[in-house]
């Protein structure tokens, strides 16, 4: 008897605590504006944008697996799906659609139309190399490292670049099977 | 039981007498102990109520614990009849391979389990007559991502620290075990997170 897996997020994003939009997207902005000061360099600030992900999807993934109900997905389709359908929809109030895969299977594309964090956004000349939303692709590796996938998330497409949608690459590495994680002589 | 001789085999193995104070049905509560591990096999929370034999120092018992679920798990999912793509015992499940185990039941205690994908282990060790305490794990898997993973104190993988986790922790897991229908209408916030612990004994 599996659980009934939901296909979209509606029902737990209505029954989640959430904050103004507004106040969350300045919060980030101010975030980011921070970390350009600190760091002065675009590169380091984008490194430090998916490392602050990553620690977020690390922690993120056992919310979304205790809210939204979901047990073990079949592959990673599935798991791409559930993603953009559910996971964008809990945490951040849209949807991704899916598209792009390659043949194996193993590549696609989550594409946001609408994007919360970018509300207000404009990129300065000096500051062409950022990626302002790196922190998504940094939440959606950590989140699916803890599921046993590694992966790499990448962007492809920025509104903020010029662009008309938002598209990540998520490639996924490979799986890693459960192993007994103590050795013999310990 | 039937198949080995009438229902007389079950009244030979007799459930051990509940521990005072954690009578089946009544307000209390009848788990013997809680370990909660992740993936890694770190022991985040382990808590007893009782258990009056130990034989092992509380690091064996906890590594001990953990293989036995894992061969386990590994166990049924090879035992699986109504799957046709099956590894070989022993080798490495991939993640979402397999079926897994809710729990099992010995003459003296049962043994109930809950695994999410993410690799959070929840195991609850209770008196045999115990019924199926599904629900109330996920309820405890709900207050671990609640009070643990949302505190930006603690660091993913450590031990769960802290007396006022341990206080309003054991309080909640407390009266989930004491009564496991009514997990759901439990109210998030416990304004006396002690009182528990007192009924417990």
């Amino acid at each position: 008897m599996a659980p009934v897996v939901p296909r979209s997020g509606d029902a737990v994003f209505a029954n989640v605590e959430r904050v103004n939009a507004e106040l969350f997207t300045l919060t980030y902005g101010a975030i980011v504006r921070q970390l350009l000061t600190d760091l002065e360099e675009v590169e380091e600030v984008n490194k430090q944008l998916d490392q602050m992900g990553y620690n977020i999807g690390v922690r993120l993934i056992d919310e979304f697996l205790a809210k939204s109900n979901i047990s073990r997905c079949v592959d990673f389709k599935e798991t791409a799906e559930v993603i953009a359908k559910v996971g964008f929809k809990m945490f951040l109030g849209v949807t991704a659609t899916v598209t792009n895969w390659d043949v194996e299977g193993t590549t696609c594309s989550l594409v946001l139309e609408d994007n919360p964090l970018v509300e207000f956004v404009e990129l300065p000349d000096t500051c062409q190399g950022l990626y302002y939303c790196n922190i998504l692709s940094g939440v959606v590796r950590g989140a699916l490292e803890m599921v046993s996938m590694k992966t790499e998330v990448s962007w492809v497409r920025d509104m903020l670049h010029g662009d008309d949608a938002y598209e990540l690459r998520v490639k996924l590495i490979k799986q890693v099977p459960e192993e007994y994680p103590y050795k013999d002589d310990e | 039981m039937q198949f080995f001789g009438g229902s007389a085999a079950a009244e030979m193995t007799p459930s051990p007498a509940a521990p005072p104070g954690t009578a089946t049905g009544l307000a209390g509560n009848n788990a013997n102990m809680l370990y909660i591990f992740n993936r890694n096999g770190v022991c985040l929370l382990y808590r007893e109520w009782h258990r009056p034999l130990h034989t092992l120092d509380a690091q064996e018992d906890q590594k001990l614990m953990f293989g036995l679920l894992f061969s386990l798990r590994s166990f049924t999912a090879k035992m699986d009849p109504t799957s046709v793509d099956k590894g070989n015992l022993g080798v490495p499940l991939l993640p979402g391979q397999g079926c897994s185990f809710y729990s099992f039941r010995t003459n003296t205690y049962k043994l109930s389990f809950m695994e999410s994908p993410s690799g959070i282990k929840l195991i609850l060790v209770t008196h045999p007559k115990t019924g199926d305490l599904r629900d109330a794990l996920r309820y405890m898997y709900n207050l671990y991502v609640e009070y643990v993973v949302k505190n930006p104190l603690y660091v993913p993988g450590s031990p769960i620290k802290g007396q006022q986790a341990e206080l309003q922790g054991s309080s909640r897991f407390e009266r989930v075990e004491g009564s496991g229908q009514q997990v759901h209408k439990l109210p998030i916030l416990d304004s006396n997170p002690i009182q528990g612990k007192t009924n417990s004994g």
